[in-house]
């Protein structure tokens, strides 16, 4: 339906393929979350992987950041409507955590915690083959508290919120299991590409 | 208690009718839209409403639910100008009564408020950060709840403070919650509210207000508003589980 009075695209916006349906460009890096932004030390820091309720290994800050480092340059998309265009991150890719752990993807399905208690669910094969990282940096610079300091997980072909901020681990499971927002009325898979805002998108 | 029920029931785009618009202050309007199908949404949650450009270009952006659940095929939503916007700015300029606008609902299963939720209730918001937690007053107000709360509003000035009148009346009657404002540039109209930023000590009076520990926090406004609040009422002893919060910005 046509709204009555509407003209369209702000003087200045420049269509582009590169902006999924529904979206919009902002120039600056909003900030949401569900809860206090929590303040971790990286003494403090941990990041487990876990097979069911099995942990497979716990790297400390430093352990971690002696991982290969990768840099990604990538848009990012928020279920909320904004998008960002060539954002700059470095971490540690999945595949090389994965590597450092000796083990190969044991599940189809992927839960993503983080020290607040929020989760998010993610196929396994959208982590791995270099898709997604847990990043340590932004535009060359440590990440801010504010967008999930010291670390986040960075998925970046699908809704930011499957992004956690302040992960602490990935969790390997069986079934896929509805994270966070999953259960709380968000879409499962969530690909901007194919609108998948809501649970019955 | 579980999160998750009815929050993606609802969720079919449809056409609302304006049927009303109310200046709130200078740069806040209710709009108050009728529609096809009720929403049965929850104190808190928000609609996705979407322009359309006649070359196909669509807006989309959120906005909370100022009205409380109350069985009615009305909502109100308070709109803020944004001037950077191009959704708000044509709510502000373009929209009238007798406008259909698309919108679906309701959204948002977590910055919700049921009246069987545990108490106390404390309510933190900055500008029109206070229109979902309206939602939840109202609600409060209109099942007749006995469970305490108290709403800490900062704007900038008085003429600023979002539906002052309505708030200072529910304050007023039994049961009603406690009220301060806080005015970052103007004085304080009523001694006992603030002429300052808010603060950790700010909160940790306005919690003294309530007859025990907030059982639940709700926090809305800006990210910079937020934090601060959230983290001055962490610093008095509040769990960080019992504090939920909405950002706007993004």
């Amino acid at each position: 339906m046509v709204t009555r009075g509407f003209t369209g695209r702000p003087k200045g916006a420049e269509p582009t393929n590169r902006i999924p349906p529904g979206q919009h460009l902002v120039d600056y890096f909003p900030v949401l979350s569900a809860g206090p932004t929590p303040r971790i030390e990286p003494e403090n820091w941990r990041f487990t992987l876990k097979v069911g309720p099995r942990p497979i290994k716990t790297w400390s800050w430093d352990e971690f950041n002696a991982l290969p480092m990768t840099k990604m340059v990538r848009d990012i998309h928020c279920v909320t409507t904004w998008s960002m265009l060539d954002t700059q991150w470095e971490g540690v890719l999945v595949d090389d955590i994965l590597a450092d752990a000796f083990i190969e993807p044991p599940t189809g399905f992927t839960l993503a915690h983080s020290f607040d208690g929020y989760s998010t669910n993610v196929p396994t094969a959208d982590l791995t083959t270099g898709k997604a990282m847990v990043a340590l940096k932004y535009a060359g610079k440590p990440l801010e508290r504010d967008h999930g300091g010291p670390a986040r997980l960075l998925v970046p072909h699908l809704y930011f919120w499957k992004s956690a901020k302040w992960v602490n681990g990935l969790q390997f499971t069986e079934r896929d299991e509805a994270g966070f927002w999953e259960l709380r009325g968000y879409h499962i898979y969530g690909d901007p590409w194919r609108e998948q805002r809501y649970t019955s998108d | 208690m579980s999160d998750n029920d009815g929050s993606a029931a609802d969720l079919g785009w449809q056409n609302a009718r304006i049927i009303r618009i109310e200046p709130r202050t200078a740069t806040i309007k209710s709009f108050f839209f009728q529609l096809p199908v009720p929403l049965r949404h929850r104190a808190g949650q928000h609609v996705d409403v979407r322009l359309t450009a006649p070359d196909g270009y669509t807006a989309m952006r959120s906005y909370s639910i100022a009205s409380a659940p109350d069985g009615t095929d009305i909502i109100e939503l308070a709109i803020e100008r944004i001037e950077t916007g191009e959704v708000s700015p044509f709510f502000d300029d373009v929209a009238a009564v007798g406008d259909d606008i698309e919108l679906r609902g309701p959204l948002g299963g977590h910055f919700v408020w049921r009246p069987a939720d545990a108490g106390p209730l404390l309510l933190i918001g900055a500008g029109s950060g206070l229109v979902p937690l309206l939602a939840m007053l109202r609600q409060r107000r209109d099942v007749d709840s006995d469970t305490p709360a108290a709403l800490l509003l900062a704007s900038r000035t008085w003429s600023d403070v979002l539906y002052a009148d309505e708030l200072l009346v529910e304050s007023e009657r039994p049961h009603g919650m406690q009220l301060r404002f806080a005015l970052s540039r103007q004085a304080p109209q009523r001694p006992q509210d603030y002429g300052r930023r808010i603060d950790a000590a700010m909160l940790a009076e306005v919690i003294g207000l309530l007859p025990a520990a907030p059982a639940a926090v709700f926090i809305c406004g800006s990210n910079g508003f937020v934090n601060t609040a959230a983290d001055a009422v962490l610093a008095a002893g509040v769990h960080a589980t019992a504090v939920r919060t909405e950002r706007y910005g993004g």
